[in-house]
This record gives structure tokens, C-alpha cells and sequence, in this order.
């Protein structure tokens, strides 16, 4: 349906477009300059084309930061998806305990992301955290996080699955709630099995919200920041250094402004070219073309 | 094929029923006969989805016992009672084609793929979807779609009884045909008890052998199409069944003869003889089809005003105010009437008297 | 107030949902647009709101130009299928809602609104939710809620479909007493021929976008224009029977040979399609019957006091309605009698060439 009506209303958006106008757009804007200049200092700047955009492809620490990154959203994506629907699966449906449910699953989304790092930062301490000590002194394994890469990919995934698979969860609960009760009627009556439902009926008609779970998930587990660098500051050495901790040392631990504002445009890129990608393949799913 | 017996059954969705009131479905007592083909009739809310529901167990009644064949099938499963059950709206494996939609049932019984096949075939071929088969589900049809909902129901050769719960309702008036006609075809050919609930009465007197008519959850007639239109047994009956409904008029009694606001009408005698015994008020009915009117003078007719006459193509319905009471009559397309004065007949042998709702015989 | 569309087209992803359409409506008068699901009526109904744009054309109303005039300034209440209330509001609110923002007093808004509500029997209903009510009180709200705004159109988007079949019988019965009481243009859609007979005052036959034919209903009834107008405008659906004029004799389907007389008479030779409506064949052979097709048994439907017998003869179904019980086993032969005056005779492109008068 098309609106094609003179309505005023639309003068009331001018502060919002203002807003918008000096938060994002002006400072993007300002990216965009800086990725084509060589900046040694303020008031220094050259202007270098597109030596900086080549310059940022050859440098093999952003690359190495780049398949961490992939690494960890992959991670992040088969973990989290499936736990997420396994929870709305098994999340009551009737009654006062859908409500208590819901407030439980939600409270690790309302912490501020800074503090999920500096909660699991000290919880996986060997010396005074809960779980760092268990597992040292009690279970007798070695974990510390800020010494062995791979418990500090452990520590990493713990915290990241703990924060986000309730988003997950409660979308796919809301997937779920939708699906009218004649579809289980009949494949009640059909004869299928927990699983046959699951596959032809639940996972089918969830494909709505799983879409915007995948998408949101994706985008935030790629651009991430906080946790991480709580957690472990990027290390040990480089092995937790995400793009975004890795952007953030160029720009301002090294002042290198040009090269880390054409990463930034390349970066933007990448999310957008594979959330699209994301989208276009899950909506097709499921469509045939009839013959 | 299956006998299915209810024992005293009632429903109330509340969990601690009190009144008679609470009860959704107020103890009810019936038999359909193994490969039946029954309407359940009534308006909304009278129950009749419960009651299927409790057929096909995917509701279990507060009271009362559900028998297929003789056993007690109270607490089985809906996919251990061996029924189909077909929705209002089409249900539907949506990624699926339309093949592996009536396969489903059967894969999921462990049948034999050949068996599979061959049974898929057959029921494609009774109801004209073959050349559908490899075509994905959802971008079908209304019709279609119930009709592969209706196909696996059928793909199952035990199936006992397969139940309908307003099937027809997204279907175009002029494709309801094609698929009633089917759901004949399907019984006279298979020999399944069909249970058919509908508010509709064209659909349920067309489709079904015997029409069991609910009203606030209890069963107030069964019988069959001519039955219901004969001899309503309730007053609810009378006005649902018949388009339009039943006219009732109230009436003093008088020997063989009953009066209506003054007016003289005669009985037969077998019909007086009944009303002798009530006890409440009476009421005339008379069916709309057999009042007879005439804008010229005849023996035996009363003073009426023909106040409106609608022209429905094969008949036509007459508004006709008598006395001071709103009756109804239809008459065929080429029976002349006009507007204003006019003459009504109320032929004795189809005159019914009730008496607190229900018929004197 | 009249509306006038003139070639008026909806295109939706390269799908015409209204395909130039011409259509003039009279004011006052109650007019019924006739249509299968998808024929388009919900789009027209939409343009003539003002709810959609049209891709072109223009719709003038009393002279004026509306095309660009945006919904809310035009005059016109619209009920739906799916009986739209605010779910939050009480039944009087509800009502009231339309008027609120016409600047009308406190006491001129009650009277209306208990007005319009005595008319469709929910006076007694005012101060409920339209959760708490049924069906049928929830779509007679709606339908109060469109009158109490006196506007110069009213749009009813098949009103009843959703509701009780005799709830349905009551509620056409009072709709007709409303209709006529307004001084407005009244536009209601239906799939089915039989309420379309009922409303009676004028019709709009549509499909796939197209106006088949328009007119006064009993009028295109008993004339449908094309042989696709009298299959929409038909319940159960009209019989159809090729045919070759040859002489004075027409021969239908296999063997059977009709004499060209009456209003037959000015059909000259060659090839038609005849059609027959269902309530005109007969299983016995009275006065007038000048023709007996054969048939087998098919199928035979009863409703309580007439019976629907499906035959086929040769390739081609037809539908027999008859009075009374009839029961007949399938695979049965049975003689069906026709009155040649009964035909409607249509040519090889589908347009009607004769229709039966009043017949003896």
C-alpha cells in the first residue's frame, strides 16, 4: 500500500534526521576523508588515494584478526542457534511459569556488556573465582584464561553463549507460540514422531524469526567489542584480538587514523555483503519453484 | 470401519464444574454406526467441535466413555484410534510436495516404500490430484489443499472413521460442489464412517445419511435430511433447518381446530388428538414451503398482507404479515402473488403443535 | 452523490488485480459486486475507498475528481470480513469512535450512537467488549460503527461470510431494511449468487479484474450475459450442452433434438453452446416438455425437501434440481425432461444470443 498523502506528520521526523545527520552520517562522512589521507599527528595530513585501502589488504595482522573473527561468530552460530531453539523447545507453554521463565532467560541479556566481561573475567580465576578455582584446585585441570589461548577461547565461548543464546531462545519462543495448535493436531493424528514434528511443522514455520536471529547474532558476534577486551585484553599474545580490538589499537593506541578508517569502510562491507547473503539463502529455503 | 459409541460423556472446560452450565458438553449418549455418513449440525458455540475432538481423543472428556467397536478408546491417543481428522482450514506439510505429504502418514506407520507408492497413487487418482503430485504443497489451492488433507486420511487403509470440522469453510461456493460431490464418491466407494460437523445446513443435509443436531452441547435430534424437515421434534429444530426457518405462531386449542389470535384453523385429528395432552402453551409451525398464498380469494383462506416478495431466481420468498405477526412463505418462480391483500392457507396435514419447544405427536 | 470509475486499472507486481475497468454508480441505490475469491472485488472496493491508488484512471465522485484524495477525507465507512473492532474499546466507544473527531457534542454523539445500536439490536450490549461477544454481535458493532457516520459510501467487503449460516439469514433480512433506509451508496461483495438475490437492487458481476455485466439483479439474472456470467451467477451451477442448428431443429449433446420455437426461433444456423439452469430440468415428463435427454446417475444429493441429482450425459455433467425426495442409485440411467423455452443460447465466442421469457 502506498501512502501518498501531503501529511505534516512528517515535519516531526526533522529532529530524529537532524540527530541521525550528526551522530552517523557526519561522522562517516569524516571515516570516508580520513581513509584516503595519511595522518601523522593533527594538522599533518596527506592526502594518499587509495594507498591506505591497499596498504590494509597486505597487512597480515589484520588478517589473522580477520579469520579469528570468522572463527568466532562460526563458533558463535552453531552454538548458539541450535541451544537456542532446544531452549524454547523445552520452555513451558501455559501458565505462571511461562512468565518466570522468561524473566530468568532474560536476565543475562539486561547486564551491561562491560560487566559480562569483568563478571567472567574474575569467575575463571584461578585464585578467587568460582569456577577458575573448581576446576584448578578441586578437578585438578590447569585453566587460566590469561595464559593459555585455548582457555581463554573456552572462557571466551562460555561467556558469549551464557550472554546471547537467551535473544536466540526467546525469538524462537516466539516462533513457536505462533504456530496455530491444528498443525500438531494433525501430526498428532498423522502419526509423526517428536522429531518428524520438529522437522516438518516447528523448524519450517520458524523460519521468520530464526532469520532475524541469525542476522542479529551474526552482526553483533562480528562487531564485537566489549566482552572480549574486558576479558582478556586481546590476549594472551594476539589470540583473542578480534577486527574491532584490532581497529580500535590502530586508531588510537597508534594514531594510525588513515589505515584504520579505510579498515573501518572494508569492515562495514563485509558485514553487509554477508548479511545479505545470509538473508537472500534463508529465504529461499523451503521455496521450490513448481514444476 | 469402526462403530463408535459415547457412554454418558460431558465436557466442561473448567476444572472444577459445579452447574450444569459449566458443561460444554452436557452428558450425551449416542451411537454412529460403522460406515455412517453423519452431519454434526449447530450453531456456534453449541459444542460440536468438542465433540469431535473427543471422537478423535484429542480431547479427553471429563465424564463419560468413548467406545470404537465395543472398547473402551477413552484414553487413547488420537494416533492409536485410528481416525483422520480433516480442519477447517488446510493443514498442510508446507515444505513438502504433495506426494510426500500423503506418504506422510504411512512413512511414518513403517510402511513398505512400494506399499507407499502404491497407496499414494490410488488415493491421488480417486481424488484428481495426480497430476499434482510432484508439485511442492503450499503454492496449491484452497481446495486442493483440503484435498490432500482429506488424501491422508484416506492413504491409511485401517482408518475407522475420518471426522471433518467445517472443511468447506475457505472453499469458493462454486467448488463446494466438486467436493462434496467427492466426499460422496469417497463414501459410496470406501464405506468409511464420515463425521461431518458444519453449521451449514445445505452442507450437512446434502452430504450426510442422518444429521444429529446439537444445541448447547446436547444432541436435540438425529435423523435423517427428510426426517429434520418433517418432523422437527424441537422447536430449534423447526427454525434451523429450512430456509428460512419454520414459522411459529402461539394458539389456543379448541376441540379439532386451534385459534390464532381469533383466526379458525383446522387440524387433522391425529394432530388434535396429540395436543390434547399438553400441558403449556401451544405453539403453531408451519414450514415456510408448505404456506400456501394467493392474492385471490380462496376456500378456507385467512386475510393476509403481502408486505415484500424477493425474487430468488428458482423461488421466490414471500414476507407476509397476518395479523400483526412477520410469516414467512416460499413459493416457487412461476406462482404469481403481488403485493397487499392476500389469501393464506395452512394446510392441515402439515401443521405441527409444540409445546414448550417441542412437537406433540 | 454518484461514482463514476472510469478506466480505472490496478497493477500489483505486474499482476492486473483491476483491469480497466468503466462503472458508473448511481446514488442511493444498493449494488452488489458479484465475483469468485480473487475476482478483484476487495481491490475495487479498496480504490473506491480510497485506501489504494489506481495505476490509472480516476474515479470522480459527484463531478469531482477524488483519484489522489486521500481516505480520510472522503466519505466513506467500510465493514469488514473479519469483524474490526478495537479491541481495547467498549461497544458504545467503538460506535462512537468516528464521530469523536467530527466535533459533534456529548449528547448529539450518544444519540447517534444508541440510534444506530437500537437498529442492529446491540443496544443492550453497549458498555461490553468486543471480546465478550460473539460473532455475530462483534460484525453487527462493526456494522454500527460504519452507519453511525451517516457517510455518503458505504463499503461492506463480504460482511457475513464469517458468521453462523442463519445467523447470515438474519442479519441479509435486516441489512436490506437498513439499505433502504440511507440516503447513501451502498457497495456489497459476495461469492454467492444467493445473497446477491436477496439484497437485490443492482449488480456488478465481476472476474479477474473485469466487469462481466452490470444491472438490475433479477434483470441479469434471468439474462446473464455471457455463458461465464450465468456460471458466476448460478448456485447450484448452470448446465451447459453443445449444440449444432440445423433447420428448425437444434440436436444437444447426443441425440436429443430440440425444436427452434418461441423465443428460439431467430437463432440462426450453426454451432451454440445451450444452457439450462439445474431447477429446470425435469424427472418427469410434464405438459411443455418437448425434449428427454438420458442420463446416468451420478449422484444424488438431498436437502430435506428438494433433491440435487448430478447426471452425466455422455461427457458433459449436469445438475438436476427437483422438489421433494428423490433418491436414485448411482450408475442408474434416468430420462431427464427439458421445455425448449428454458434454453438460454449462447455462441461459440460465449455471448448470449436468446433467453427464455415467462413459459407457459
Amino acid at each position: 500500500m502506498n501512502k501518498w498523502e501531503n501529511n505534516r506528520a512528517w515535519l516531526l521526523t526533522i529532529p530524529v534526521l537532524i540527530i541521525v545527520a550528526f551522530s552517523a552520517i557526519i561522522p562517516l562522512m569524516t571515516v570516508v576523508n580520513y581513509s584516503v589521507q595519511d595522518i601523522f599527528g593533527p594538522g599533518q595530513r596527506i592526502f594518499v588515494g587509495t594507498e591506505m585501502f591497499r596498504s590494509v589488504l597486505h597487512d597480515y595482522r589484520l588478517r589473522d584478526a580477520l579469520w579469528r573473527q570468522f572463527l568466532f561468530s562460526g563458533l558463535v552460530l552453531l552454538i548458539e542457534m541450535p541451544l537456542g531453539v532446544l531452549i524454547a523447545l523445552a520452555m513451558p507453554k501455559k501458565g505462571w511459569s511461562v512468565s518466570l521463565a522468561l524473566v530468568v532467560l532474560a536476565l543475562p541479556l539486561l547486564i551491561p556488556w562491560n560487566t559480562i566481561g569483568t563478571i567472567w573475567m574474575i569467575f575463571t580465576r584461578p585464585d578467587i573465582g568460582l569456577f577458575g578455582a573448581t576446576i584448578n584446585n578441586v578437578l585438578g585441570i590447569p585453566f587460566d584464561h590469561t595464559a593459555s589461548p585455548i582457555d581463554a577461547w573456552i572462557t571466551l565461548m562460555l561467556m558469549e553463549v551464557w550472554h546471547w543464546t537467551p535473544l536466540v531462545a526467546l525469538l524462537a519462543y516466539a516462533g513457536l507460540r505462533a504456530i496455530p495448535d491444528v498443525y500438531y493436531q494433525a501430526a498428532k493424528i498423522d502419526g509423526a514422531s517428536p522429531w518428524a514434528t520438529f522437522r516438518y511443522i516447528q523448524l519450517p514455520k520458524m523460519r521468520g524469526v530464526l532469520t532475524i536471529a541469525l542476522l542479529l547474532r551474526f552482526m553483533d558476534s562480528f562487531l564485537i567489542y566489549a566482552e572480549p577486551f574486558v576479558l582478556t585484553g586481546g590476549g594472551p599474545g594476539n589470540s583473542t584480538t578480534f577486527l574491532s580490538i584490532y581497529l580500535v589499537k590502530l586508531a588510537v593506541g597508534q594514531f594510525d587514523l588513515g589505515t584504520a578508517a579505510a579498515f573501518s569502510l572494508i569492515y562495514f562491507l563485509i558485514v553487509e555483503v554477508l548479511c545479505f547473503l545470509f538473508y537472500q539463502a534463508l529465504q529461499n529455503v523451503g521455496k521450490g519453484a513448481n514444476p | 470401519m469402526a462403530r463408535i459409541e459415547f457412554d454418558d460423556v460431558a465436557h466442561s472446560y473448567l476444572r472444577n464444574p459445579q452447574k450444569e452450565m459449566d458443561y460444554a458438553i452436557k452428558t450425551i449418549r449416542n451411537v454412529w454406526d460403522d460406515g455412517g455418513a453423519y452431519a454434526l449440525l449447530g450453531p456456534s458455540g453449541c459444542g460440536k467441535t468438542t465433540l469431535l475432538n473427543i471422537i478423535s481423543g484429542l480431547l479427553t472428556p471429563t465424564k463419560g466413555r468413548v467406545l470404537y467397536n465395543g472398547i473402551d478408546v477413552t484414553a487413547l491417543p488420537p494416533e492409536k484410534r485410528n481416525i483422520a481428522q480433516v480442519f477447517q482450514f488446510p493443514v498442510l506439510y508446507d515444505t513438502m510436495t504433495v506426494y510426500e505429504n500423503l506418504a506422510f502418514p504411512l512413512q511414518n506407520r513403517r510402511m513398505g516404500k512400494i506399499e507407499i507408492d502404491q497407496r499414494v497413487h490410488e488415493v491421488a487418482e480417486i481424488l484428481d490430484l495426480t497430476a499434482f503430485l510432484k508439485h511442492k504443497a503450499a503454492g496449491l489451492a484452497a481446495d486442493a489443499k483440503q484435498k490432500i488433507s482429506l488424501g491422508r486420511g484416506l492413504v491409511r487403509s485401517d482408518v475407522a472413521a475420518i471426522l471433518f470440522d467445517e472443511p468447506l469453510t475457505v472453499i469458493d461456493p462454486h467448488l463446494k460442489w466438486h467436493l462434496r460431490r467427492k466426499l460422496k464418491e469417497i463414501h459410496e466407494q470406501l464405506k468409511l464412517t464420515l463425521i461431518y460437523v458444519t453449521h451449514d445446513q445445505m452442507e450437512a443435509l446434502t452430504f450426510a445419511e442422518k444429521v444429529v443436531i446439537m444445541y448447547e452441547g446436547e444432541i436435540v435430534q438425529t435423523g435423517t435430511p427428510e426426517e429434520l424437515f418433517e418432523n422437527p421434534e424441537h422447536k430449534f429444530v423447526g427454525f434451523f433447518i429450512g430456509s428460512p426457518g419454520m414459522n411459529f405462531l402461539r394458539c389456543r386449542l379448541d376441540g379439532n381446530v386451534v385459534y390464532v389470535d381469533g383466526e379458525r384453523i383446522k387440524l387433522e385429528a391425529k394432530t388434535a388428538d396429540a395436543a390434547q395432552k399438553a400441558l403449556g402453551e401451544l405453539e403453531l409451525g408451519i414450514r415456510p414451503k408448505y404456506l400456501e398464498v394467493s392474492s385471490t380469494p380462496v376456500e378456507n383462506g385467512l386475510a393476509a398482507i403481502v408486505k415484500n416478495i424477493e425474487d430468488l431466481g428458482s423461488y421466490k420468498i414471500v414476507t407476509i404479515l397476518f395479523n400483526d405477526k412477520t410469516l414467512y412463505a416460499r413459493l416457487p418462480e412461476d406462482i404469481p402473488v403481488a403485493r397487499g391483500k392476500a389469501w393464506i392457507v395452512f394446510p392441515p396435514q402439515k401443521i405441527k403443535l409444540y409445546s414448550d419447544g417441542r412437537l406433540l405427536k | 452523490m454518484d461514482i463514476v470509475l472510469d478506466g480505472v486499472s490496478k497493477i500489483v507486481n505486474g499482476e492486473k488485480h483491476i483491469n480497466n475497468i468503466t462503472l458508473k454508480i448511481e446514488s442511493d441505490t444498493t449494488n452488489v459486486v458479484l465475483g469468485h475469491t480473487l475476482a478483484g472485488k476487495t481491490s475495487l472496493l479498496r480504490l473506491m475507498a480510497g485506501l489504494d491508488r489506481p495505476t490509472t484512471g480516476q474515479i470522480v465522485m459527484e463531478g469531482k475528481d477524488v483519484t489522489g484524495l486521500s481516505v480520510r477525507k472522503r466519505s466513506v465507512a467500510m465493514v469488514y470480513q473479519q469483524f474490526v473492532n478495537y479491541p481495547s474499546m467498549s461497544v458504545y466507544n467503538n460506535i462512537a469512535s468516528p464521530l469523536k473527531m467530527s466535533g459533534l457534542s456529548a449528547s448529539d454523539i450518544d444519540q447517534k450512537v444508541r440510534k444506530v445500536a437500537a437498529m442492529l439490536h446491540i443496544d443492550n450490549l453497549l458498555d461490553r467488549l468486543p471480546a465478550e461477544l460473539s460473532g455475530g454481535q462483534q460484525q453487527r458493532t462493526a456494522i454500527a460503527r460504519a452507519l453511525v457516520k451517516d457517510s455518503e459510501l458505504l463499503l461492506l467487503d463480504e460482511p457475513l461470510v464469517n458468521l453462523d449460516y442463519k445467523l447470515r439469514e438474519e442479519l441479509q433480512v435486516e441489512l436490506q431494511d437498513i439499505f433502504k433506509e440511507r440516503n447513501a451508496i451502498v457497495v456489497y461483495t459476495t461469492t454467492e449468487p444467493s445473497e446477491a438475490l436477496m439484497l437485490g437492487g443492482n449488480i456488478v458481476v465481476l472476474d479477474e479484474g473485469r466487469v462481466l455485466q452490470t444491472g438490475a439483479t433479477p434483470y441479469v439474472y434471468h439474462h446473464p450475459a455471457t455463458t461465464r456470467v450465468a456460471q458466476v451467477f448460478s448456485d447450484p451451477p448452470i448446465n451447459y450442452l453443445p449444440g449444432v442448428v440445423h433447420g428448425r431443429v437444434a440436436r444437444l449433446g447426443q441425440g436429443i433434438d430440440i425444436p427452434m420455437e418461441g423465443h428460439l426461433e431467430s437463432v440462426p444456423d450453426g454451432k451454440y453452446i445451450f444452457g439450462v439452469r439445474p431447477n429446470h430440468l425435469f424427472l418427469t415428463n410434464g405438459s411443455g416438455n418437448k425434449a428427454e435427454i438420458r442420463t446416468k446417475v451420478a449422484l444424488a444429493e438431498i436437502n430435506g425437501s428438494e433433491t440435487f441429482i448430478h447426471v452425466s450425459h455422455g461427457d458433459t455433467h449436469l445438475v438436476v434440481q427437483e422438489d421433494g425426495i428423490h433418491p436414485r442409485h448411482i450408475g442408474s440411467d434416468l430420462a431427464v425432461y427439458v421445455n425448449p423455452c428454458n434454453f438460454f443460447v449462447y455462441n461459440e465466442t460465449g455471448h448470449l444470443l436468446a433467453s427464455p421469457f415467462q413459459c407457459e
